[in-house]
């Protein structure tokens, strides 16, 4: 790794994600690749869901932090392959569950669209990140952003976020 | 022309004007949750639009931007189905309108996303890279927009009496829009034959799968449709797709070029 890649990752480290603030873009997997291409430094970024209003955000933080630490380089975004929350580090999702939002699950193998909608005999649980519990239901399948459902615990009552796989 | 544009506008467009007649729920959803729900589904449609238009933007070159594609087009270029631009109410005469009608919204997204869900899993082949892309992402999408409209549609059609007539009225209302699914226009022949596109009519078993298995959940009947088939996605719209576009189109027209 040349020096101005490490510099780059260095840099980016410790931006995080607007709207989770306790989790870092590297942790998430949205900041995929720095790289030396022939005509300079690239940050290579990811978006999540398509219509993720926080994406012009975490472009622009990247770039600002770039440009803070004096370090030029292009920001640019790939799509394939597709984000997946699979991608996000053991550390990340311990980090979620801390915060309050119970982490995804690892996704279904297999993406057919018929198995998807036809419930799984026995469910996963999303257990409570407050208390634990595993006695919870889901109340929404979109909670207060599109990468996350709605659940309530039914032991100590507290409604919480599922960061939902994609 | 690039016989990927007129196709992926196609795509494009029916995300879009999908994705401003659910937003018209913001602020006015039956219940906190799926006012939230709407909204969040829309977000994704105008997302996956907006990467299409971007798409189709490069693929144009010159001055051609994914705002001018959607605010600086008008309706007759327009080539959604005809079925994503219909009110959330029941047929009136002309372009009287009525209380939005969660039913209608609910049967519309599940009878669209249970194509989609499998119009996206097929291109995911396609030999266009940056289209397969898409596709990728957007699959991951709409599987849980079919998964909401599935559980709505069987929620209300297995629910009262009063939401089981809405239920299957507004499914008697719209059906026959999704003949247009099956009948191939140019512009698909043209990308199928480039190996961009999927022929929809291969997968139509299987959306006759997924819609019979919840109806029959759903207690709701399928009716059974014929003549007049609708043709949005040739450019031939209802009255009601000018209306859509002019609320969507009015700021972005009266301050061109602006940024905000």
């Amino acid at each position: 790794m040349s020096a101005s890649v490490e510099a780059a990752w260095a840099a980016l480290e410790e931006l995080t994600d607007p709207e989770i603030p306790v989790i870092s873009l590297r942790e998430l997997g949205i900041l995929r690749d720095v790289r030396a291409a022939t005509d300079g430094l690239e940050v290579v970024i990811t978006p999540t869901y398509s219509g993720c209003p926080a994406m012009g955000q975490i472009e622009d933080d990247v770039r600002a932090t770039l440009q803070r630490a004096g370090i030029a380089a292009r920001v640019v975004t790939q799509l394939a392959p597709a984000w997946t929350t699979d991608w996000m580090s053991e550390a990340g999702k311990e980090k979620l569950r801390a915060y309050g939002i119970a982490p995804p699950h690892q996704t279904p193998a297999g993406s057919s669209v018929v198995r998807f909608i036809s419930k799984p005999a026995k469910a996963e649980t999303v257990p409570c990140p407050r208390c634990g519990s595993a006695r919870t239901v889901e109340s929404s399948h979109f909670g207060s952003t599109a990468c996350k459902a709605l659940y309530k615990c039914l032991d100590c009552q507290e409604p919480f976020d599922y960061f939902k796989p994609y | 022309m690039n016989p990927a544009t007129d196709y992926l506008l196609h795509l494009a467009d029916n995300a879009l004007v999908l994705g401003q007649r659910n937003a018209e729920w913001c602020g006015h959803g039956p219940i906190l949750e799926e006012d939230i729900a709407l909204s969040n589904v829309s977000l994704d449609l105008i997302g996956q639009a907006r990467l299409l238009y971007q798409l189709v933007a490069t693929l144009k070159g010159g001055s051609t931007t994914e705002d001018r594609l959607a605010y600086f087009r008008d309706t007759g270029e327009f080539r959604n189905y005809t079925l994503l631009e219909l009110p959330h109410h029941g047929p009136l005469s002309g372009y009287a309108q009525s209380d939005l009608d969660y039913a209608t919204t609910i049967v519309r997204n599940f009878l669209y996303s249970a194509l989609m869900a499998l119009l996206w899993e097929a291109l995911e082949k396609s030999a266009n890279a940056d289209l397969a892309a898409i596709a990728a992402k957007s699959l991951k999408e709409v599987r849980y927009h079919l998964r909401h409209s599935r559980d709505w549609l069987v929620r209300l059609g297995d629910g009262t009496d009063e939401s089981h007539a809405r239920a299957q009225a507004a499914l008697d209302h719209l059906f026959a829009y999704t003949q247009e699914f099956w009948m191939p226009s140019p512009a698909e022949a043209t990308a199928i034959a480039a190996g961009i596109g999927v022929d929809v009519a291969a997968l139509q078993a299987d959306w006759n799968g997924i819609v019979d298995a919840a109806l029959a959940e759903a207690t709701l009947k399928r009716p059974t449709v014929g003549g007049y088939v609708t043709e949005g996605k040739q450019g031939i719209h209802s009255e009601h797709l000018g209306f859509l576009l002019a609320e969507m189109q009015s700021l972005a027209r009266a301050h061109p070029n602006g940024v905000w």
